[in-house]
């Protein structure tokens, strides 16, 4: 399906869901599923194009999340300002590690990055002075709400922040999107392929590698930061293991080759947890069976592979 | 001067000489075939000759140029392609996107620009796309193009490994077995497109099992046993050679040289 007409599908949807919202509440639910949409799609970029793993992404979502609420208290900066600072300043963090770190393959780079994530969310732990550790800190309001009332724009929090996230997320999908069927990400998606067919066609493996990690980092930081903007408050878990195997599986399981899997990944695991607490005790037990039944049936994720048999039902 | 020059090649794996002191040189436009045994190192010279082990005697000139030891996404730019015995298909991808994939050297621009989707990519992507579907059409997969890889057979895989080499415009190509695993008129084929290549000056170095094939079409023929090399020169010279066929040929010889006629 071509780019633009995914991307209007993406948009009709963030568009036309709130007609059905029984409360307000529900934009919560909303922008939530959009922020985790973010981060899933760097993942999509780094495990379902360039094939590397990333046990330790929420890292880089807590160095996003962080930057939003200790820069404007420490600097004074304009927290729109701080999230891009969080951007750059785990892309930054990224190109670093991500030198070392990609050279290692399979479940020692999951290690390997595993133990990034680990050492981010222990430091925001322990930094309580600065972090209020595990109990998380405040942060400050993005400001762009009142400007809109000043223009005779009302909007509530929750819908404003479905607004933004869901701006967010398009433009996210649309780069990805470019990515996918451009020179740098079929680059990336032969090494994926075939690590040694690639170096003999002059495709510079460990520079693709370290992109595809610098631009995942740059989605999950994004990610972090509109968390915290909209929840006006942080704490660590954002940064933890949990969150990055939750981003992780999100990928996966809606399918981490492509760019809507992703997003439908991150919408089901989102929403599931939310449907099955009407389950009481068995809900995680509902979940978990979820997620197995897919993984073996629909290996390539659930979206591809719905895809995959509509496609054949009409041939 | 020699389009690809080898120079006392040799490498060791845990003390056993895989290859060892092989020198020989491929001209521009003519096929030269390596030929030997299983074991006796062809596909391991080919992997030096292309960067892929680091060669640990000798030396290997391209154009005149030293590239001893240089990776292959080195070599590729200089003109070098290859295929895999062991086919490395990118199977995820389309076939046109696999031999799109071969234009990247062409093809690629800065990552902004890609992240953007500005139109300097799709002029590019334009471009690798229009070449890549000719060089398949020279393959006859021309009609497989939005085909995920996966699903077509060994013969056409190899077939497309081929489109993939030459997507990168090389001066040389290695082709490891290209003929492996296809059947007579498939083998024709690659035979004709191989000799194509080479009249438009391409320098082709071969390694094939096929006898009949590596007789009909090779320049020159150089014969590996050991990782050594016992004979080289004109096929009808070679196929002759008794030292050759006692250590090599046996009773593939024999069929080879009623197949010469």
């Amino acid at each position: 399906m071509s780019k633009w007409i995914q991307l209007a599908i993406l948009a009709a949807l963030i568009a036309i869901l709130p007609v059905f919202f029984p409360s307000g509440y529900y934009y919560r639910i909303g922008a939530l599923v959009f922020v985790n949409g973010i981060a899933v799609l760097g993942l999509v970029i780094l495990i379902g194009f360039a094939g590397q793993i990333s046990l330790g992404h929420a890292g880089f979502a807590g160095i996003g999340a962080y930057a939003c609420a200790l820069a404007p208290e420490q600097f004074g900066l304009h927290p729109a300002l701080a999230l891009l600072l969080g951007a750059v300043l785990s892309a930054g963090i990224a190109a670093l590690i991500g030198r070392p770190i990609l050279r290692l393959k399979g479940y020692y780079l999951a290690v390997a990055t595993l133990g990034f994530g680990i050492l981010v969310a222990m430091t925001i732990q322990n930094e309580r002075a600065l972090t209020g550790g595990p109990d998380g800190m405040a942060v400050e309001e993005l400001g762009l709400r009142d400007l809109l009332r000043d223009l005779g724009w009302r909007v509530s929090g929750g819908e404003f922040w479905y607004g933004v996230c869901g701006i967010a997320l398009l433009i996210g999908a649309w780069i990805a999107l470019n990515l996918r069927d451009s020179p740098t990400g079929r680059a990336m998606r032969a090494l994926h392929g075939s690590e040694i067919a690639s170096r003999t066609l002059g495709i510079d493996v460990a520079r693709q590698k370290l992109v595809a990690f610098v631009i995942s980092a740059v989605f999950a930081s994004v990610s972090g930061s509109l968390l915290a903007l909209q929840n006006r408050y942080i704490t660590p878990d954002v940064a933890g293991f949990m969150h990055s195997i939750e981003l992780v599986t999100m990928a996966v399981l809606g399918g981490a080759g492509s760019v809507m899997g992703g997003i439908f990944g991150a919408a089901i695991l989102t929403l599931l947890p939310q449907v099955l607490t009407v389950l009481a005790d068995y809900e995680q037990v509902v979940l978990g069976v979820i997620m197995v039944t897919v993984m073996i049936f629909m290996p390539q994720g659930l979206l591809p592979s719905i895809a995959r048999r509509l496609r054949r039902t009409r041939k | 001067m020699s389009l690809l020059d080898v120079s006392g090649l040799g490498i060791t794996f845990g003390g056993l000489k895989a290859v060892d002191d092989v020198s020989f040189a491929v001209p521009a436009g003519e096929i030269v075939s390596v030929i030997g045994p299983n074991g006796a190192g062809k596909t391991t010279l080919f992997n030096m000759i292309s960067g892929v082990y680091l060669p640990g005697r000798g030396t290997v000139h391209l154009n005149g140029v030293e590239v001893t030891g240089q990776t292959p996404d080195k070599l590729a730019p200089m003109g070098l392609a290859r295929t895999f015995q062991n086919l490395q298909i990118f199977h995820e991808m389309s076939v046109l996107d696999n031999a799109v994939a071969g234009f990247h050297l062409r093809e690629r621009g800065s990552v902004w620009a890609d992240l953007l989707g500005l139109p300097s990519v799709r002029r590019r992507a334009t471009f690798a796309r229009d070449g890549a579907m000719k060089l398949l059409e020279r393959v006859r997969l021309g009609d497989l193009a939005e085909e995920e890889a996966g699903n077509l057979s060994y013969g056409q895989l190899k077939r497309l490994e081929i489109a993939r080499a030459l997507a990168v415009d090389p001066k040389i190509l290695l082709l490891d077995e290209p003929a492996a695993g296809c059947n007579a008129v498939e083998t024709e084929e690659i035979d004709a497109l191989i000799a194509e290549l080479a009249g438009e000056g391409i320098a082709i170095l071969l390694v094939e099992h096929d006898m009949k094939l590596v007789m009909k079409i090779s320049n020159h023929v150089v014969v590996l046993d050991q990782g050594r090399k016992i004979a080289e020169g004109p096929p009808e010279q070679v196929s002759q050679n008794p030292e050759v066929i006692a250590a090599y040929l046996g009773a593939d010889g024999e069929e080879a040289l009623h197949a010469e006629g």
